[in-house]
Formats: structure tokens, C-alpha cells, sequence
């Protein structure tokens, strides 16, 4: 209870610092326009003439390995650079309460920019109805990358002091684990190394569990995935701040 | 009643605070004394939960730091050096989050910032954002956080650095009014602060505690301390040479017509300098027993770094 109502302050405390700098509408406006440009001009959604969201989906992995790590990389790196971190764990709440009041406000906060891109969905609908369970398990999946490339990016955030370098820290790790399991790559990867590496190593990825949640099949196995990624990225980071205590 | 045992915590191969032992009670305000670098914002940060000591702990009103640290901490008002603090949130903003972190809610919450705002003087900006506030006006938004859940230790990291003489003036006024129901420690390396506001000081260099005692004790760690200062207007060359002669002096150091004895025996230094001023008739216009000086102690003790022949 008291757990909780931490939790909640801390993460008020951080969605609202995301509003009181520009940087939070900035963010909101480059990845509206990102998401349409590519879906109305690369993907020619409208040309395809159908009410099929692939093409609106399939970029968000992508748009996202950009503007997750941007949104994340201030979540500890500037706590620590200013000093506030000790303000912050000297407070009676445990570091458990911390990260996950912090990791909470940033998802929400991407939540409110993944939403945002709703019109885009409203404007097909005189396409032809869209099925309305394949809108709600793209959206699902997307906010659940969403939340796993923002756990990479709280551990890449809570290892340096250095916004910059955690913002490339996580762009990279997240990219790595996207293309693992992206078939263009995969692909080439099988022309030389024997298949079970292959299907090992893309079982790590993002991609495989993005693709499913994609076409609107919710499936359970995927969200484990996605909960699991969460939680050991989030453990990760516990282990990095003690350490820094540990010193 | 703050409980230091044994203290110590390494980064790497450097000790920064090796094997620090001390306590205080309810009352008293506890000079934490020592050079750049001695260890006492480490030592500060270990006590307040903020680092994990490497050996030892603190103990705060029977819950210790590493066992039970959220138990400790809600007993713990802390104020970090150079009061680092959000800079987008404004006064009012700021220290409703560390009330709702303190699990004030509602109206006790409002009355607390409220408190706050009063006792650190902190009206005329309650609705700026922090990053543009003055050093002064930071460190007592800071203090206002560190003292609003009433704490029974606070622990305060060299709260008057860089702010003006009235605004130190200010700080050390609440210091002293707040000591009565708290354990207070205080770091800093402005000497004249112990004398101003504490009632015992420690002080530590190289990571080592050297000292603990109240600002009197510590005076007469000074070799200064029990010194006789003459002061004459007709000083001539053999002057010293017979003040060194006495048979309670030790050496003699002269500076124009003052000459500072120190004692080789402190019970008899004084009547023994006045009676070969009356002697040898000279023109006395100064004569005092010295008590010893604090910066002289530090220097003494911090200086160097061997300090197995004193303490
Ligand atoms: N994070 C750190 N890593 C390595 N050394 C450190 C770290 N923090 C402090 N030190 C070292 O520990 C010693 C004590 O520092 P500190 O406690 O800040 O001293 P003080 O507050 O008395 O000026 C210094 O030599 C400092 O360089
Ligand atoms: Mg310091």
C-alpha cells in the first residue's frame, strides 16, 4: 500500500517533468509526423485502398528505436548529473519504488504519444471498416515495445551520468535486438549459420512478438515475452544503482 | 542519537573513510571537521543510506542504515552538499513531492509545506523554479526538505559553503534553534562554525577520524594552548634570549615586539614571564595566557597525514 502510493508520487513527479520542458511536445510532434510520413508516403496507405493497418504498424519499431531511447535517457542519467539521486534515495522508499515510479510515468508518457496517432486510424475507416480486434492487439503490441525498448533505456539511462551516451547506448541495444529476429536479416544470416542458431538467436527479438501482435492475434506467449524482457531490464537496473551505491 | 560504528568504505584501492567511529545524542550539534577530500560527504552518504559502507554502519534511534534502511531514513533529515535539487519544479511543487514522499497527504501535507515555506523563510519564492533560485535561497529550500518530518538526526553537508555572511548568519540561527529536539551533524571546514554553533566537534583527514571533542578539548590540542603572549614597547635583541632561559619555556617565537613562550610547563609559564618583566623592567603593554586556536589544531592534525604522535 504504501508501496503504491510511492510508486504514484514518484511517477508523477517524473510524468510531469516530461510537460514542464519543451522537449515533451517536441517529442509528441516529431514521432506523429514520423508515424504518418511513413505510413501515408513510404507505405502508400491509402494507394494500398484497403482498411489494413499493417503498413501503420509495421514502422513503429522502427520510429521507436529513435524516440524511446530519447524519452528515457534523462529517466536516472539526470538524476545523477545533477545530483538529485541523492536527494531522491535518501528518501524512506526503496529503490524497487524508484525505478518503477520512474519506468511507469515514461511508459505512460508513450502511451499518450502512441495514442495521439489515432486520427490515423479514424481516417481509413471510409476505407472499409478496420477490425476493430486487429486495431486493439496492434495498439496493445505496440504499447508493449514500447515498454520493453523503455526498460532497455531506463538500464542504458541509469549506467552513465551522460544523456547522450545513454541515448546511443540504448539505440543500439535496442537495435540489436529488433534485427536479431527481423527476417530480411534473418535470412542472410541462414544462408551460412545452421538454423537452430538462427531461430535461437531471433527468439531473443522483439520482432517475431511484434509481428503476431501486429495482425491482432494477442497471444499470451508474446506478452510473457514482452513481460519478461521488462522485468530483467528493470532487475538490471536495481543491479547497476546498487552497484553505484556499493561504489 | 546517532551511532557510527566502524565505518568505512573503499572505491577501488582508495580508502575513503577508514574504520570512523563516533555518536551523538538528542541536543547536540556535531562539527564535522575536516580538509577537501577528508571523506566527510562519503561519511555523510553512508549514514544517510545513500552509499553502502564497505564495513561498518550507523545506527539512527536503534534502526540500523543497511539492516532497516527505510526505517532508518523516515528518522533522517538530510541536506547533501551543494543542495542539488529538481530544477523545473517550483518551492511549493518541490516540497509537496517530499511531503507525499514523507506519506504526508491532504491537509497535513499543505500544512507541512506550509511550515516549511515559514521556518526557511521561503515566501517570497514559493512559485519559482528552482534552477533559477540564488546559492542562499537553493540550500534553505533544501534545508526546508531535510527538516520537514521533524527528524531525529539530521545530517548536514557544509550547509553555509558559498552563501554570504548574513545568509550563513541566517543558517546557523536555525541550526541552534532546531538542536534541542535533534541530533544535529554538521560538516564543514570554516573553523569559526564550530565555535558558532557546536556543542563537539570531530575531525577527520585522510579518511581517518584524528579528533572528538568539544571546541574547548580540542583548543587544547593546540600547541599554542597555555603559550604566553608578551607584547613590549622597548623589545630589544636579547629579549627572547631570556625569555627562552626561563626554566618553563620551551621556544620562543617573536614577531616584531610581541614574543609568543611557549610552555615547557603550563603551570608556571605565566608568573614565571611576569616576573622577569618586572625584573628586568620592561615596558609590558600586553600579557596573556593563550588558549589555543582551532585552526591550529586542524592544521596540527590534518596536515601531513602521519598521525601516530598526536590525538
Ligand atoms: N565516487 C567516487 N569514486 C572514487 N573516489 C571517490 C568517489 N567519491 C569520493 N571519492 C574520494 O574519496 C575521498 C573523500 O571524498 P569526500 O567524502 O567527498 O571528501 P570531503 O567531503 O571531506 O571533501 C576523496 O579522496 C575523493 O576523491
Ligand atoms: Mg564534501
Amino acid at each position: 500500500m504504501e508501496g503504491l502510493h510511492n510508486i504514484v508520487v514518484i511517477g508523477k513527479r517524473e510524468l510531469k517533468s516530461y510537460f514542464e520542458s519543451p522537449v515533451a511536445y517536441v517529442f509528441m510532434v516529431v514521432f506523429l509526423l514520423l508515424v504518418g510520413f511513413l505510413t501515408f508516403f513510404v507505405s502508400g496507405f491509402y494507394e494500398a485502398r484497403q482498411a489494413d493497418l499493417r503498413p501503420f504498424f509495421f514502422w513503429h519499431p522502427w520510429v521507436y528505436l529513435l524516440l524511446v531511447p530519447a524519452a528515457s535517457m534523462r529517466l536516472w542519467a539526470e538524476e545523477r548529473r545533477t545530483g538529485t539521486i541523492e536527494l531522491l534515495l535518501t528518501m524512506p522508499i526503496t529503490m524497487v519504488q524508484s525505478i518503477l515510479g520512474k519506468f511507469f510515468a515514461a511508459w505512460i508518457f508513450l502511451i499518450m504519444a502512441l495514442a495521439l496517432t489515432f486520427p490515423i486510424i479514424i481516417s481509413t475507416v471510409h476505407l472499409g471498416t478496420p477490425d476493430a480486434g486487429a486495431i486493439a492487439g496492434g495498439y496493445i503490441g505496440s504499447a508493449l515495445l514500447a515498454g520493453t525498448y523503455l526498460a532497455v533505456g531506463t538500464l542504458t539511462s541509469a549506467m552513465t551520468r551522460n544523456q547522450v551516451i545513454s541515448f546511443v547506448l540504448a539505440l543500439v541495444f535496442c537495435f540489436v535486438l529488433l534485427i536479431a529476429g527481423w527476417q530480411p536479416f534473418t535470412s542472410i544470416f541462414a544462408m551460412w549459420a545452421p538454423e537452430w542458431l538462427v531461430s535461437g538467436i531471433a527468439a531473443f527479438s522483439f520482432m517475431p512478438h511484434f509481428e503476431s501482435l501486429q495482425r491482432g492475434v494477442i497471444d499470451l506467449r508474446d506478452i510473457v515475452y514482452y513481460a519478461s524482457v521488462m522485468i530483467f531490464m528493470l532487475a538490471a537496473t536495481h543491479i547497476v544503482l546498487d552497484g553505484r551505491k556499493g561504489g | 542519537m546517532l551511532e557510527v560504528k566502524n565505518i568505512s568504505k573503499s572505491y577501488g584501492p582508495i580508502d575513503a573513510v577508514k574504520d570512523v567511529s563516533f555518536s551523538a545524542d538528542q541536543g547536540e550539534i556535531l562539527g564535522f571537521l575536516g580538509p577537501n577530500g577528508a571523506g566527510k560527504s562519503t561519511t555523510m552518504r553512508m549514514i544517510t543510506g545513500f552509499l553502502t559502507p564497505s564495513a561498518g554502519t550507523a545506527i539512527v534511534n536503534g534502526h540500523d542504515i543497511t539492516v532497516a534502511p527505510v526505517a532508518a531514513k523516515k528518522l533522517i533529515g538530510y541536506l547533501p552538499e551543494n543542495a542539488p535539487l529538481y530544477a523545473e519544479m517550483t518551492t511549493t511543487t518541490f516540497l509537496r513531492f517530499v511531503a507525499e514522499l514523507r506519506g504526508y497527504s491532504g491537509r497535513v501535507r499543505d500544512q507541512k509545506v506550509e511550515e516549511g515555506i515559514s521556518r526557511c523563510q521561503l515566501e517570497s519564492v514559493r512559485r519559482q523554479p528552482l534552477g533559477t533560485l540564488s546559492k542562499g535561497f537553493k540550500q534553505r529550500v533544501c534545508m526546508a526538505q531535510a527538516i520537514m518530518h521533524d527528524p531525529k538526526v539530521l545530517i548536514m553537508d557544509e550547509p553555509t559553503d558559498g552563501l554570504d555572511p548574513n545568509q550563513k548568519h541566517v543558517v546557523r540561527n536555525m541550526i541552534r534553534d532546531m538542536a534541542a529536539s535533534m541530533t544535529i551533524v554538521v560538516s564543514t571546514h570554516i573553523l569559526e562554525e564550530v565555535d558558532a554553533i557546536c556543542t563537539r566537534a570531530i575531525i577527520i583527514s585522510a579518511g581517518q577520524l584524528v579528533a572528538n571533542g568539544t571546541p574547548d578539548e580540542l583548543r587544547r590540542k593546540s600547541s599554542l594552548h597555555g603559550a604566553v603572549e608578551l607584547t613590549l614597547s622597548d623589545a630589544s635583541s636579547d629579549t627572547a634570549d631570556s625569555l627562552r632561559a626561563l626554566p618553563s619555556a620551551d621556544r620562543v617565537e617573536t614577531e616584531r615586539s610581541r614574543y609568543i613562550v611557549y610552555p615547557g610547563n603550563q603551570e608556571t609559564l605565566y608568573s614565571e614571564v611576569s616576573a622577569m618583566a618586572r625584573d628586568k623592567e620592561w615596558k609590558v603593554t600586553g600579557l596573556r595566557t593563550l588558549d589555543g586556536r582551532l585552526d591550529d589544531v586542524f592544521k596540527q592534525l590534518t596536515v601531513g597525514g602521519d598521525f601516530s604522535n598526536v590525538g
